[in-house]
């Protein structure tokens, strides 16, 4: 029966993809409009506030409040099914401390005071005081003065607003999200391996596969709806499927796996080089080289690229941080390095001078000869020497591991899928590590076929529709288009009808960088939007100092007090998801529309709401005179000249321009597809809030959401990004894109699957994003600049990258390693999950997993109060050695949703330096026992 | 702890006050009835009432408890007043390794004898406070939901609670991951009582005498060598000589065969 269930959902693949319909499974998708249920609830699709996995959920309302959820059954995702986070979704919103007023610090008259306490103040008092302060910062550092913390749970309507606004409006690239902490890496491999971003296939690989693959990422506690679905493929065929899971400690995925590889921290890198040199070296055979030359080159980048840290000459690097930051400038090859590192001439002991961290980026094409050459390291021998993460775990056996691992992705006809998280992306070689993957992919064909291929998982809910799609990133514009590119940005100036030259061709900061740069003084206005920047930010120490004793204002939207609120000088209450209108983007391209179900509580207001009516504080003489960049020698242009010729004028308002335009209008409010539904936005509400402007706030009168949405999709039709209508995603329960003709695309880079890929005409598959694809040729020791630049169009590369150890590495004074992360039950800094009392009564607080035999040596036992210290800072946390994370000797792990165990005041900052993603997973500390 | 140790002193003054004293322990463990679904602290014996006689209620255990997890009965919560239990839905035992509740106990009530196994030291993991049930109906892992909060909190993870998985015939694309109690292993902390996340319990724990059967020895698991062992427990002979006769008044009496 499950051989014949699986014969089953193969060949709906393929009659989906002979018909081209990717959505005819579902023929109950018109039936998504609001359905009367029991008790006069009021039923009607939405999705899950938490992770990247999207799963559907219906919403029941009565009498304005949501009274249950329960999993949408025609979610091809869940089927109806939830995680104990989405099982709690009807209660994140109605927490007793929901911020309900604007609360600014101010002093006994009333003036605001960076010193003050909080007290409520009208919405009126707080635009008036963010648009002086704003202002104040503009006039004295430029738009570069500015910034915003932008985010992967922006609904996608929100996270375009911001951006029209930061960069289109205040042309400031200063907004970076929360997902750059997430999954940069991972962006960065996409765009530098096929062109463009996110991964070609979809959830179904899942039950098309024979292998999964965990990498780095605990699927079972971080994408639970996804392991149940793994969890029922390995139990269709028991046999033939296999479950690997490849971590640094024993964890809940284990449970499930064939196969458990604990590898020492940073090691993946020598590990995916291990396959590809059982694949190169002794299994040639096993090389798809129809593939392989039809569809991909060879590439490698520059190894001297640093690892994203301020240098140590910064003055405000303690003398311990400089032990660290020190290997910014230069290091010194250990034993490891002097081997992987041999192919550039270097030996163990040489000193590695960091020139390239300002193009750590660059890449060029090598031949295979040259790639075959720099994996010759990497034998079973050393890399098993290297690698093995468990002390207690034999040579041998860890070595019989490998080998069966290296033999079932080259397995032939055995459809392999590569999953991972932020065991990869939070790496300071991440996106050498994400390349890997589809460099061992590319060399079996087992790439972008059902079932075969490497799938990079998100951990929020829009990083991808959001953060990754519309562009919330300091160097992106929407559908995959960047700031620095002159068509890209004439492009989306003509979309948002503002002048030629408007646009910042100079990247903005990324989030680290926004919060040294606040620290530095160069930042002094920055907004905090559905993020928790002072909680999730390693280092934390400087960053929360820098907010609250230097001269600066900051802004927090948020809807419960956490860290960032606490450190902010003006907090927003902002609506909560199922309070206004909306949509996320999953990590299986799945976007997802839903409707407001109900009022927002107290005052609050959308993020929308907040930046359209900032936008009618700002005259455009204000922001589009010439303005200083530091970077650009001339500045941004004076562009009100020709702002005038297209019927500006010097006291237009950016909200007129960016949202009250005759585009805008042309969407009225009320519409059809909204009929007998709130818009709180769109009309106001019974709640009759008083506005921006002191007086009732009575609505925009046009259907806002609907029209940022339709203008927001035309960056992408027709550029491999295509987006259905607001109207058609108002009735069926998601579609991956791209879609063409209302038809969802499920393996991108296939031509049986993907029409762009067809229409290319390459073959059976085009890898045919547009980025990065005319490099220069050369060695694997650099270009060679008389082979000039090699166009690679519909082609992919296979990128050679080799191991590095990370920057902190256990020593006699921080002996352990240090990895954080989270847990099932709460869901990032835990402003909602640790409000929902079930929740916090499960997992009341962070708990510090550590070996037995380490807490012994310490004079520990279960439950003891220790102090975790590094070169930045410590906390305090009891210790756990017989929970759901059993680590090996030599590492603890902490998760970081409990701010009372502030984890990233011990974490390091350091990053990819291609992604700028903070490294999570690795920094060294030492542990003692604390007098509790 | 001084309020903590105020208050347990209050509850011997009021017992006091109540003119009972020392008689009332002696009364009340006769009529135990109510004791049947107390937990008590590791190291206490199965039968409640042994441990109820032997423990002197001076509420060391319930002091040296650095989670609070302990109380002492009062009057009115319908158990020996005096004697130490828990609650694990309110605080549950979280399984001190150095179990200073059974270490600091005067009388031997609490003995860690109780949790030695095979020559090997005293462990907390040896306890058996009570077994933990679960009600599958409002078990959400049971409506397919990805629960097993239980699961992972369960000190003895893979052990006492592990992970039955089940294909979802409903979804054909999912599959149940049921949290199932392993009474070998069980310590009966309540830790999955504690955490569940459904509004009343749908993982509690029991006594071991409440919630626990008992198989003959007739039979003997063919697959398991261990199983064995439990014979040697109970191997009273059969004595051939007796009953011969049994048999003759059946075999005699045909008069109403035809």
């Amino acid at each position: 029966m499950n051989q014949t269930r699986r014969e089953f959902i193969k060949s709906s693949a393929v009659v989906a993809a002979a018909t081209s319909v990717g959505i005819s499974s579902l023929p109950n998708t018109v039936k998504a409009f609001a359905a009367k249920g029991e008790g006069g609830w009021l039923w009607d699709k939405s999705v899950c506030r938490f992770c990247g996995t999207g799963c559907g959920i219906m919403i029941a309302t009565k009498n304005d409040k949501i009274v249950a959820v329960k999993g949408d059954p025609l979610s091809p995702v869940n089927k109806g099914l939830n995680c104990i986070k989405g099982y709690f979704n009807a209660k994140i919103m109605y927490g007793e401390d929901r911020l309900k007023k604007p609360l600014l610090r101010m002093d006994s008259n009333g003036n605001f005071s960076k010193k003050g306490k909080f007290k409520p103040v009208s919405w009126k008092r707080a635009f008036d005081e963010m648009e002086k302060q704003m202002k104040k910062s503009l006039d004295e550092l430029g738009p570069t003065g500015i910034a915003v913390f932008s985010s992967g749970q922006y609904t996608v309507m929100e996270g375009y607003a911001a951006v029209k606004l930061i960069k289109g409006g205040l042309r400031s690239n200063n907004i970076d999200p929360n997902a750059r902490h997430c999954m940069a890496s991972a962006v960065v491999g996409f765009i530098q391996t096929f062109g463009i971003d996110e991964p070609a296939g979809t959830y179904d690989d899942i039950e098309l596969t024979d292998t999964v693959v965990s990498w780095g990422a605990n699927m079972s506690e971080m994408h639970p709806i996804l392991w149940s679905r793994v969890t029922e493929r390995k139990l269709s065929d028991p046999k033939k499927v296999k479950v690997i899971n490849l971590t640094t400690f024993t964890n809940r995925t284990s449970d499930l796996a064939d196969i458990e590889i604990v590898f020492k921290p940073h090691t993946d890198l020598a590990l995916w080089n291990y396959i590809a040199h059982e694949i190169v070296y002794n299994n040639p055979k096993a090389i798809d080289w129809d593939y392989v030359n039809n569809h991909t080159v060879f590439a490698t980048g520059p190894v001297d690229i640093g690892y994203g840290m301020r240098k140590p000459d910064h003055p405000k690097n303690t003398e311990l941080e400089k032990e660290t930051v020190r290997l910014e400038v230069e290091k010194e090859l250990s034993e490891a390095e002097g081997t992987t590192l041999s192919y550039l001439g270097y030996k163990k002991g040489d000193t590695l001078k960091m020139n390239n961290t300002k193009k750590p980026v660059k890449h060029w094409a090598i031949s295979f000869e040259e790639f075959k050459k720099g994996l010759k390291p990497y034998n079973l021998d050393f890399v098993a020497r290297l690698s093995k993460g468990d002390d207690s775990e034999s040579l041998e056996s860890f070595k019989k591991k490998l080998k069966t691992l290296a033999k079932l992705y080259m397995e032939k006809g055995r459809k392999v899928t590569s999953f991972w998280t932020m065991g990869m992306n939070q790496h300071t070689r991440g996106s050498w590590v994400n390349e890997q993957a589809y460099m061992v992919h590319f060399l079996l064909g087992k790439q972008a076929k059902p079932g075969d291929g490497a799938f990079s998982l998100t951990g929020q809910p829009s990083a991808c529709g959001t953060a990754r799609e519309v562009g919330t990133f300091a160097h992106r514009l929407p559908a995959d288009l960047v700031v620095a590119n002159p068509k890209h940005r004439k492009f989306t100036e003509e979309i948002w009808k503002i002048p030629d030259g408007t646009l910042n061709p100079k990247v903005g900061s990324h989030l680290m960088k926004i919060h040294r740069d606040i620290e530095d003084g160069k930042i002094k206005f920055a907004w905090i939007n559905v993020c928790n920047p002072y909680h999730n930010s390693a280092n934390a120490n400087h960053w929360l100092k820098a907010a609250r004793e230097m001269d600066n204002f900051i802004v927090c939207s948020e809807v419960y007090p956490g860290i960032s609120a606490k450190v902010s000088d003006l907090i927003l209450p902002t609506a909560m998801i199922y309070e206004k209108w909306g949509a996320y983007g999953n990590a299986e391209r799945r976007t997802q529309h839903w409707k407001q179900q109900v009022t927002p509580v107290g005052d609050a207001m959308s993020d929308t709401w907040q930046f359209v009516e900032l936008a009618k504080r700002f005259k455009l003489k204000e922001v589009w005179g010439a303005k200083n960049i530091p970077g650009i020698k001339d500045g941004l242009p004076d562009v009100m000249d020709k702002a005038r010729e297209m019927g500006y004028n010097d006291d237009t308002t950016l909200y007129e321009v960016l949202y009250e335009n005759d585009e805008a209008k042309g969407y009225p409010w009320p519409d059809p597809i909204g009929e007998g539904r709130l818009n709180s936005e769109s009309e106001g509400d019974k709640r009759k809030v008083s506005g921006s402007d002191g007086k009732e706030f009575k609505g925009y009168g046009f259907f806002i959401q609907k029209y940022l949405w339709e203008e927001y999709r035309r960056f992408g039709l027709g550029h491999e990004h295509d987006l259905d209508s607001f109207d058609a995603y108002q009735k069926n329960r998601g579609l991956k894109w791209p879609v063409i003709d209302g038809k969802e695309t499920l393996w991108r880079f296939n031509s049986k699957y993907d029409s762009y890929a067809k229409k290319a005409g390459a073959g059976d598959f085009a890898f045919y994003g547009k980025a990065l694809k005319a490099i220069g040729q050369g060695t694997l020791k650099g270009p060679i600049a008389s082979k000039g630049k090699l166009k690679l169009p519909n082609k992919a590369k296979i990128f050679f990258r080799p191991y590095m150890d990370p920057p902190e590495m256990p020593d006699k004074q921080y002996p352990l390693w240090l990895c954080t992360g989270r847990v099932l039950e709460h869901w990032h800094s835990g402003t909602m999950t640790m409000r929902v009392p079930e929740l916090y009564r499960a997992v009341p607080e962070a708990l510090c997993s550590i070996h037995p035999a380490d807490a012994k040596a310490l004079n520990l036992i279960d439950g003891d109060s220790v102090w975790i210290e590094s070169r930045r800072g410590k906390v305090k946390a009891h210790i756990e050695t017989r929970g759901r994370n059993r680590v090996p000797t030599g590492l603890v792990y902490v998760p970081w949703f409990d701010e009372k165990v502030f984890i990233n005041k011990v974490c390091l900052d350091a990053t990819c330096p291609m992604s700028k993603e903070t490294d999570f997973k690795k920094c060294t500390v030492k542990i003692y026992k604390a007098e509790s | 702890m001084t309020s903590r140790r105020k208050a347990i002193e209050n509850i011997f003054k009021t017992s006091t006050f109540m003119g009972f004293g020392g008689l009332l322990w002696g009364s009340s463990a006769d009529e135990a009835a109510n004791t049947e679904f107390t937990l008590r602290p590791p190291g206490a014996s199965q039968k409640d009432r042994d441990f109820v006689q032997a423990c002197i209620k001076c509420g060391t255990c319930v002091e040296v408890c650095p989670y609070d997890t302990l109380e002492l009965a009062t009057p009115g919560d319908g158990k020996v007043v005096g004697t130490p239990y828990f609650h694990p839905r309110e605080i549950p035992c979280y399984m001190c390794t150095d179990i200073p509740c059974t270490n600091n106990c005067p009388s031997g009530a609490l003995d860690l004898k109780r949790l030695e196994k095979e020559n090997e030291p005293a462990s907390i993991n040896n306890s058996q406070m009570g077994i933990a049930s679960i009600h599958k109906e409002t078990c959400i892992a049971f409506w397919g939901i990805r629960c097993d909060a239980c699961y992972r909190a369960c000190p003895l993870i893979g052990k006492a609670l592990t992970i039955e998985r089940k294909i979802n015939e409903r979804t054909e694309q999912h599959a149940y991951l049921l949290p199932i109690v392993n009474g070998d292993f069980c310590t009966g902390c309540g830790i999955c009582e504690h955490v569940c996340v459904v509004e009343e319990s749908a993982i509690y724990v029991l006594p071991l005498s409440a919630a626990t059967g008992r198989v003959g020895n007739h039979y003997v698991k063919g697959w398991d060598k261990e199983d064995e062992k439990r014979m040697k427990l109970n191997n009273t002979e059969v004595d051939d000589s007796k009953d011969i006769n049994s048999g003759l008044e059946y075999l005699n009496s045909d008069e109403e065969l035809y």
